[in-house]
């Protein structure tokens, strides 16, 4: 059963650079380019792990967990954050809004696959 | 091409979206019209060239993005206030990390010493650098060091909160990659479990103690409880142990190896809720972002393709009905005459989808200008006129390099140090006024300063020492000013950071008419000079008029024509050193046989009996173009030769008619040029004129 | 159409010790055997390949709008839907005179540079793969300018085929703006 990841972020780079990778590794990706977009892809259908950029337009990343997180279809969905090294104040913020996990850009593509594998496997 | 270099043309080409939108942005921020909206957008364009950059392992520029994303966080939150120095600073900032986007994307090498520089200055700005907050977490993974191969046993005790649940971390998918590393045993604590009926879902009650026998290292252990580690209470230790694995009980009970008691949780820090809902009203506020959408630039060059070839094959068929006898059959050509007219507003209204305002060429400029006034020690004034003229992107793309050039040329040559035009009696801020407009279907773009004017002695005599005209040539005045675009003749230009290259004003005229443009200077001495860069609307479509000359077909541009006529004997004559010429209202005009220029054999050679057609070239001299006939005119979209070929003197481009087959389109200039050129070559003494 | 090539007694032995007469290139090419397809062509009694991967399509011959002041080789252009691409005339490239097209001449359209190019030939004769240790130097011939165009020749059957080097034939920054 092919694992349906989502990926937020609203710089096209990073969307494409996720989506390439995780696709590699055998997930399904579906993009959103914020939190407002993200949640209306989610009403699409379910998927089985969120990766949010934190900083976004419109709806950050924040707000996002907290939706998401608000909704019992999701509630057990894992989030990943991805933040910066020094947003230490932002990443509490969104493990105090319910993300499982992060990754810190810059990433490799091998870390992101082995991040998504841990929580998503 | 490659997956990668796709995605890197993406990035750069959303870096350079980022960094003008941010540029405007900042702009507005120094007039003071600026939001809290635009200060989150400027902080989130420089977080998003970071994110990409780390992906592509753009070092420099990932270094220099971060403390320049540090600052302008503390600037969005309120932390650090922007007053003209800091504005300053964030210019070159945006400067700075423009240059290295340009950098990565070109392979040279960064400039290490300035992004250090600027760096230092933002830390500076921001305060001293906030100590690194330790991480609970980071902590934990960062203890243990005993080598990996060696197997050891590890001894975890793990009770998780009901956080850890609530952030969908999975004890099992815990338990599943501990198993991974070796071999593991797992004891469960049911001591806190109530009975059924009091069970809260939501709680965990559960414990857990792993044993663990594995050859992998501490650290990747821990790794495994990375996420959990502020959401659980956990006990690890380590041990080597060297023969087969003793009774688990004993081992534990021994109790070796570090300790390391849990983590506390992260003591909750105030959520920038505020920030979020501010931005979506400021977002609501600013009407832009509800009435536009994003669409992939390549998308929009397909649509106009499209619609290119609509005008084409719309063309044929007008060509075909043409021959046709349609007494019987007025339906049809009403009909074409209809779609002919809604394509040219299809037309109209997709290339204006393209069309963006001169201000995104523009808004490099006061920057520039601010930097090369320092740089020369002048006090120079920009102003902007006509930001809002609409261009297709196709002519904004090459404005660019050529205002660049004139606007230096100003200030180099043009604007005087203050203190000799203060003995001039002229305030000794220097002005350049920018201004855009469309004029007759073209879009005119000048560049006038209040500086010395041409030193046309200078020019003279420089033109002179390059042999490019002789010293006892007639020239007017304007003729010398002109000569400043003459080929030989650049003033060796400094390369500067902004503009990247040095270049003359030679080469600048000639990328101009390249693409159907005309450059043209005017200038007062000890008053100013005045800049007139003209340029057509589009580069995908033009108005034209179809010529035969012999078996060829070409199409010269509507915009260039003044009248055609068939001419009298008793109006051409023939002059010593100037050919053929036509007496015209008054006035002699120059014949051009096109047929000559271009060597096609089986033309029309007696201008009486073919047809002059009257053109006006840049800077507004007129000529007589010989040709055979005219065949009709029609709307041409615009195909260049310089893709797969080479640019030819005397042709701007090439189209494909209604019959399929290619026409080229006539450069006025470029004949005119070579015309003289020609001439020139067996009359050394003709004037040079642009 | 694909002709194998058999490595014959009368060519050189591999260097990498194969076994002479045995053909080996019948299981198949693949990259480490360093085989490259050519499509082949004839200007008038000679035969021409170029690397099959440069090569986009093969048209019919049809008129073209001179150019001015170019050239004698270049024929002048064509409109491949939409696109305008210049011909140029091999035959005369060599210095054997102009081509006198027909509607049985042909125009290989082909990729040199990031250019799009079409070249005007004869007929199309073949494709070919061709192993790189079966390509001999161009010797000393008395058309030296040719020379510069080959990368080199190759015997199939009892023909003999000359690689063309395309980038240098066209080289359109080389060609002097008159």
């Amino acid at each position: 059963m092919t694992r349906r990841v989502l990926a937020v972020d609203d710089s096209k780079t990073m969307r494409d650079m996720v989506a390439f990778t995780l696709k590699q590794a055998g997930y399904e990706v579906v993009e959103a380019v914020d939190g407002s977009n993200a949640l209306t892809m989610l009403a699409g259908g379910p998927v089985d792990c969120i990766i949010t950029d934190l900083n976004m337009p419109v709806m950050d990343g924040i707000q996002l967990i907290r939706q998401v997180r608000a909704d019992p279809k999701h509630r057990a969905t894992p989030i990943l954050m991805l933040t910066t090294e020094s947003d230490d104040t932002k990443k509490s913020a969104g493990r105090e809004a319910g993300a499982t996990g992060w990754l810190v850009k810059p990433f490799n593509p091998e870390k992101l696959v082995q991040t998504v594998r841990k929580v998503c496997p | 091409m490659s997956e990668l270099e796709q995605f890197k043309k993406t990035y750069f080409e959303e870096c350079s979206d980022l960094l003008s939108s941010a540029e405007t942005k900042l702009i507005s921020l120094g007039e003071g019209a600026a939001g809290p909206d635009d200060l989150n957008a400027i902080f989130r364009a420089v977080h998003s060239i970071k994110g990409g950059a780390g992906a592509f392992g753009f070092e420099a520029l990932v270094r220099f993005a971060h403390g320049f994303e540090t600052a302008l966080d503390a600037l969005r939150n309120g932390d650090l206030e922007l007053d003209r120095r800091s504005h300053d600073l964030v210019l070159r900032g945006f400067d700075m990390l423009s240059d290295l986007v340009r950098n990565s994307r070109d392979g040279t090498p960064p400039d290490q010493a300035r992004a250090a520089a600027i760096a230092t200055e933002l830390d500076r700005w921001r305060g001293a650098a906030a100590a690194p907050s330790a991480d609970p977490s980071t902590a934990l993974i960062a203890a243990g060091t005993a080598p990996a191969g060696t197997l050891r046993r590890i001894v975890i005790r793990f009770r998780p909160t009901p956080d850890l649940l609530r952030k969908a971390n999975e004890p099992l998918l815990l338990v599943r990659e501990l198993k991974s590393l070796g071999r593991l045993e797992v004891i469960v604590d049911r001591s806190h479990l109530p009975s059924l009926d009091a069970l809260d879902v939501e709680a965990a009650y559960l414990a857990w103690t792993f044993i663990l026998e594995t050859t992998a290292d501490d650290s990747a252990v821990r790794d495994v409880f990375e996420f959990v580690t502020d959401d659980a209470q956990i006990e690890f230790e380590s041990e080597i142990i060297a023969d087969a694995p003793a009774d688990p009980a004993e081992r534990r009970a021994a109790g070796a190896g570090s300790l390391v008691p849990s983590a506390a949780n992260a003591s909750p820090t105030t959520t920038p809720s505020a920030a979020p809902v501010e931005r979506r009203q400021g977002d609501r506020r600013s009407g832009e972002r509800a009435s536009s959408i994003r669409v992939d630039i390549d998308r929009i060059d397909r649509l106009v393709n499209m619609v290119g070839e609509i005008v084409i094959t719309q063309a044929m068929l007008s060509q075909q009905v043409g021959q046709l006898h349609l007494d019987n059959y007025t339906g049809l050509a009403q009909g074409l005459e209809q779609m002919a007219q809604h394509t040219r507003e299809l037309q109209e209204s997709v290339m204006s989808i393209r069309a963006q305002p001169v201000k995104s060429v523009f808004a490099r400029m006061p920057r520039l200008v601010r930097e090369l006034a320092t740089s020369l020690g002048k006090d120079v004034r920009l102003e902007m006129v006509g930001e809002a003229t609409e261009v297709d992107k196709t002519v904004i793309e090459q404005l660019s390099d050529p205002l660049v050039h004139m606007v230096r040329n100003a200030i180099d040559h043009g604007i005087e140090m203050p203190d000799a035009r203060i003995a001039k009696g002229k305030p000794p801020e220097g002005t350049i006024i920018l201004s855009a407009e469309h004029r007759s279907g073209r879009i005119v773009i000048e560049v006038a300063d209040d500086g010395a004017g041409i030193n046309r002695e200078r020019v003279r005599q420089k033109c002179i020492e390059r042999g490019l005209i002789s010293a006892d040539q007639v020239l007017d005045n304007d003729e010398i000013d002109n000569l400043i675009f003459a080929p030989g003749l650049s003033t060796a230009d400094q390369v500067s950071n902004i503009s990247g290259r040095g270049v003359g004003m030679d080469v600048v005229k000639r990328n101009i008419q390249e693409l159907g443009g005309r450059v043209h200077i005017r200038s007062t001495p000890g008053q100013g000079s005045c800049f007139t860069l003209s340029l057509p609307l589009t580069l995908a479509v033009l108005d034209g008029m179809v010529l035969r000359v012999g078996a060829d077909r070409y199409v010269l541009p509507l915009t260039n024509i003044i009248e055609s006529l068939r001419p009298q004997p008793a109006a051409v004559t023939s002059l010593v050193n100037r050919g053929d010429v036509l007496m015209i209202r008054g006035e002699y005009v120059e014949l051009i046989y096109v047929h000559g220029l271009f060597s096609i054999p089986d033309a029309v050679t007696d201008a009486t009996r073919g047809l002059v057609v009257l053109v006006e070239a840049e800077g507004g001299e007129k000529v007589g173009l010989v040709v055979d006939e005219i065949l009709g005119q029609q709307q041409v979209v615009i195909k260049s030769l310089e893709t797969n070929y080479r640019q030819i003197d005397g042709i701007s481009a090439a189209t494909i008619l209604g019959d399929g087959r290619v026409a080229l389109i006539l450069d006025v200039s470029g004949i005119r040029q070579s015309a003289q050129g020609r001439r020139a070559a067996i009359e050394p003494n003709l004037r040079l004129a642009s | 159409m694909t002709a194998q090539l058999d490595s014959t007694p009368q060519l050189p032995a591999a260097p990498a010790g194969g076994a002479i007469g045995v053909p080996d290139v019948v299981h198949g090419a693949s990259e480490g055997d360093a085989t490259s397809q050519y499509i082949t062509f004839t200007i008038g009694t000679e035969e021409y390949g170029v690397d099959v991967m440069a090569v986009r399509e093969i048209k019919a011959w049809t008129e073209s709008t001179a150019l001015p002041n170019s050239p004698e080789y270049v024929r002048g252009v064509v409109n491949l839907r939409g696109h305008i691409i210049p011909i140029f005339d091999l035959r005369c490239r060599f210095g054997q005179g102009l081509t006198e097209p027909t509607p049985t001449h042909v125009i290989i359209i082909t990729t040199i540079n990031d250019r799009v190019v079409g070249i005007l030939a004869d007929t199309v004769s073949d494709i070919l793969s061709i192993r790189r240790e079966d390509i001999r130097p161009v010797p000393m011939m008395d058309r030296d300018v040719d020379r510069e165009f080959l990368s080199g020749l190759v015997s199939v059957q009892d023909r003999m085929v000359a690689l063309l080097t395309l980038e240098r034939l066209f080289d359109t920054k080389a060609i002097p703006a008159t």
